[in-house]
C-alpha cells in the first residue's frame, strides 16, 4: 500500500460511479465536489466559502454561450432556419457529408490562424450549420426522420468541436502552448513555444483526415439508416391504428 | 468600456428575465433556480463566498432533482416565418454573421481603442468583451431588421436558455470542482500513485502509458488543461525525458491532443459536449459524444504512433 492518504481520489470515484448510474450530472458533480471537501477534513463552511469563490471566479464561462443567444433567437422566430435551408439548397452538389467537411475544413483552419471565434454553437452550429446539413439531407432524399435528424446535429456538434480542437492547438500565441511551455520551464526543461506549435501539426492533419474521411462516408451512413427507419416505418403506423 | 462586471450584469438581466418568465408560468422552482444565478451574477462581489457557495448548492439541489423545467414561448405560425423569410430574404443573415465576424475584428482591431487607463475592450478579455460588444451590435441590427420591441428579444433568449437547462450550469459547477480538486491535492496523489507503480522499460510502453494517462485523467477532469501538468510531472517527465530522453517539446504537442481526445469523451467537458446536445435539442445528452467517439479513439492510436516514432 503507498505510504500516502488516497482520501482525495473520494470526489474521483463519486463521479465515475455518478456518470455510470446515470444520475444528474448537477447533482453528481456536487455530491463529488461535498465528498472531495469531506475527504480531506474541510469544515463545512470552509467548503462553502471554497466553492463560492470557485464559483465566483468561473462566471466568464457562461457568458460565451449566453450574449449569443437573444440575437439568434429574434432571427429564428423570423426565419433564419429555413433561410439557411432554402440556400444550401439551391446549392446542387451540396450534401450533409461534404457540407460538413468544408465546414471542418474552414474551422479548423481559421483557429489555427487564432481565430476561434469565428464559429462555435451557439453562434454558428444551431443557426446556421445544423439547419444547412438537415437540409442538405431532405433536399435529397424527400424526408427527415427525427432520428436521422438528431445523428445531423450531433455530428454538426461534433465537426465545430473537432476542428476548433485540433487547429486552435497550432496557433503559437494559444494559451495551451503557453501553459506547456511555462509548466515545462517551472520543472526545469526549456522549450520553444514555436516547436510545440509545429509539433501539433502532424496530429492537426491527422485529425483533419480521419474526422473528414468519416464524414465523406457519413451521406452513405445515413441514407442506409433511413432505409431501416422506412422499412420499420409501416409496421409502426399499423400499430396505432 | 466593456468590462467583465459590465457583461455579469448583463447576464444577471438575462437570468432575471427567465426568472420572470417561468414566474408568470407558475413554474417557481425554475424561477428560483435562475433568480439565485442572475442574483449570482449581479451582487455575487458584495456577497460573502459562503453565501454565494450556499446559493450554489441551492441551484444545484433545485437542478438535479428535477427543478428546472422547459418553458413554452409562443413562436411565429410557419407561414408568417416564411412571409418574414421573404421580406428579409439574405439580409437575415447579416446580425447572425456579424457576431463571428465582429468579435473577430474587434480582437483584432478595436482593442487597441484605448486612453490614459481606459480602454474599450478589457485587454485581460479580450474575447468575451468582444463578444459582448459584437452581440450587442447584433442585437440592434436584429430588431431593426425584424421590427421587434427590445422585450421579444429577451423573450427569445429566455426560450433558449430554457431550453439548455440545468446544462447552462455544469461548466461552471465542474470548473468550480476541478479547482476543489487541487485544493484537496488530488493532483498530486494521481501523480504520486502513476510513479509508485509503473517502471516501464520500453519507450513504447511509456509512451503508451503517458498518452492513455493523458485521455483517462481528462476524461475524469472534462478539462486537458488540468490533466497535462499531472500526467506529465507523473509520467511524461520522469519516464519519456528523463529515462527514455524523449525531445520534451513533441511529448508536450502531441500529448495535449492526446487530452483533447479525451475531452471528446467525457461528459465532464460540459461545455463542449452535454451544452451543445441541450442547444440542438437532442434526447439524448451524450449524442454529440457518441458521434465524436471513433475520431477520438482512432486519433488517439494515430497519437501514440507518432509520439513513438517522433520522439527517439
Amino acid at each position: 500500500m503507498p505510504d500516502f492518504s488516497l482520501w482525495p481520489l473520494l470526489g474521483i470515484a463519486v463521479v465515475m460511479l455518478g456518470f455510470l448510474l446515470k444520475f444528474n450530472p448537477v447533482l453528481v458533480v456536487t455530491v463529488a465536489a461535498f465528498a472531495t471537501g469531506m475527504a480531506v477534513k474541510m469544515p463545512v463552511m470552509i467548503w462553502l466559502e471554497s466553492l463560492g469563490t470557485a464559483f465566483l471566479k468561473t462566471r466568464n464561462l457562461p457568458l460565451i454561450l449566453l450574449l449569443p443567444l437573444a440575437v439568434i433567437g429574434l432571427l429564428e422566430r423570423h426565419g433564419l432556419r429555413e433561410k439557411a435551408q432554402n440556400w444550401i439548397q439551391q446549392i446542387k452538389a451540396a450534401t450533409t457529408g461534404r457540407l460538413l467537411l468544408v465546414y471542418l475544413a474552414l474551422r479548423e483552419s481559421t483557429a489555427a490562424a487564432g481565430l476561434t471565434s469565428l464559429g462555435g454553437h451557439p453562434q454558428m452550429v444551431r443557426p446556421l450549420l445544423s439547419p444547412m446539413a438537415e437540409a442538405a439531407f431532405e433536399q435529397k432524399h424527400q424526408s427527415l426522420p427525427d432520428k436521422i435528424k438528431y445523428k445531423i446535429r450531433a455530428m454538426s456538434a461534433a465537426t465545430d468541436n473537432i476542428g476548433l480542437f485540433f487547429g486552435e492547438d497550432i496557433f503559437v500565441a494559444f494559451g495551451a502552448i503557453i501553459l506547456m511551455h511555462t509548466f515545462l520551464r517551472e520543472s526545469g526543461i526549456e522549450t520553444d513555444p514555436l516547436h510545440i506549435a509545429l509539433w501539433g501539426i502532424p496530429t492537426a492533419i491527422a485529425a483533419f483526415l480521419i474526422h473528414g474521411s468519416r464524414l465523406l462516408r457519413f451521406d452513405a451512413y445515413l441514407a442506409r439508416q433511413l432505409k431501416d427507419e422506412l422499412k420499420q416505418a409501416p409496421q409502426q403506423e399499423q400499430r396505432h391504428d | 468600456m466593456i468590462s467583465m462586471t459590465l457583461l455579469y450584469y448583463v447576464a444577471a438581466l438575462l437570468f432575471f428575465a427567465v426568472a420572470f418568465f417561468s414566474t408568470k408560468d407558475k413554474r417557481y422552482s425554475s424561477a428560483l433556480f435562475w433568480f439565485s444565478y442572475g442574483l449570482i451574477f449581479l451582487l455575487g462581489d458584495f456577497m460573502p463566498p459562503a453565501l454565494v457557495g450556499a446559493l450554489v448548492v441551492l441551484m444545484a439541489l433545485v437542478a438535479g432533482l428535477g427543478g428546472v423545467k422547459g418553458g413554452t414561448y409562443p413562436t411565429l405560425e410557419l407561414q408568417q416565418r416564411l412571409d418574414s423569410v421573404k421580406r428579409l430574404g439574405n439580409k437575415l443573415f447579416i446580425p447572425a454573421l456579424m457576431i463571428p465576424l465582429l468579435t473577430v475584428f474587434s480582437v483584432l482591431v478595436l482593442v487597441h481603442i484605448q486612453g490614459d487607463g481606459w480602454s474599450l475592450l478589457d485587454p485581460k478579455n479580450a474575447t468575451l468583451s468582444a463578444l459582448g460588444l459584437a452581440a450587442f451590435l447584433a442585437i440592434l441590427a436584429a430588431l431593426h431588421l425584424t421590427r421587434e420591441k427590445p422585450t421579444q428579444a429577451l423573450k427569445e433568449s429566455s426560450r433558449l436558455i430554457e431550453a439548455i437547462g440545468w446544462a447552462f450550469l455544469l461548466p461552471q459547477l465542474l470548473a468550480t470542482l476541478g479547482l476543489l480538486f487541487n485544493q484537496a491535492g488530488v493532483g498530486e496523489t494521481v501523480s504520486q500513485l502513476t510513479s509508485l507503480y509503473l517502471n516501464l522499460n520500453h519507450p513504447f510502453l511509456a509512451v503508451s502509458c503517458y498518452a492513455i494517462g493523458m485521455v483517462l485523467f481528462t476524461i475524469i477532469m472534462g478539462n486537458a488543461f488540468a490533466a497535462f501538468p499531472v500526467i506529465t510531472a507523473g509520467i511524461g517527465i520522469p519516464l519519456l525525458v528523463i529515462q527514455h530522453g524523449g525531445n520534451p517539446a513533441i511529448m508536450a504537442a502531441i500529448g495535449m491532443f492526446c487530452g483533447y481526445c479525451g475531452t471528446l469523451l467525457t461528459p465532464m467537458a460540459a461545455n463542449f459536449n452535454i451544452v451543445p446536445a441541450a442547444l440542438l435539442e437532442l434526447p439524448d445528452k451524450n449524442a454529440v459524444i457518441k458521434a465524436q467517439a471513433p475520431t477520438a479513439v482512432l486519433l488517439l492510436g494515430v497519437n501514440i504512433i507518432l509520439m513513438y516514432v517522433l520522439m527517439f
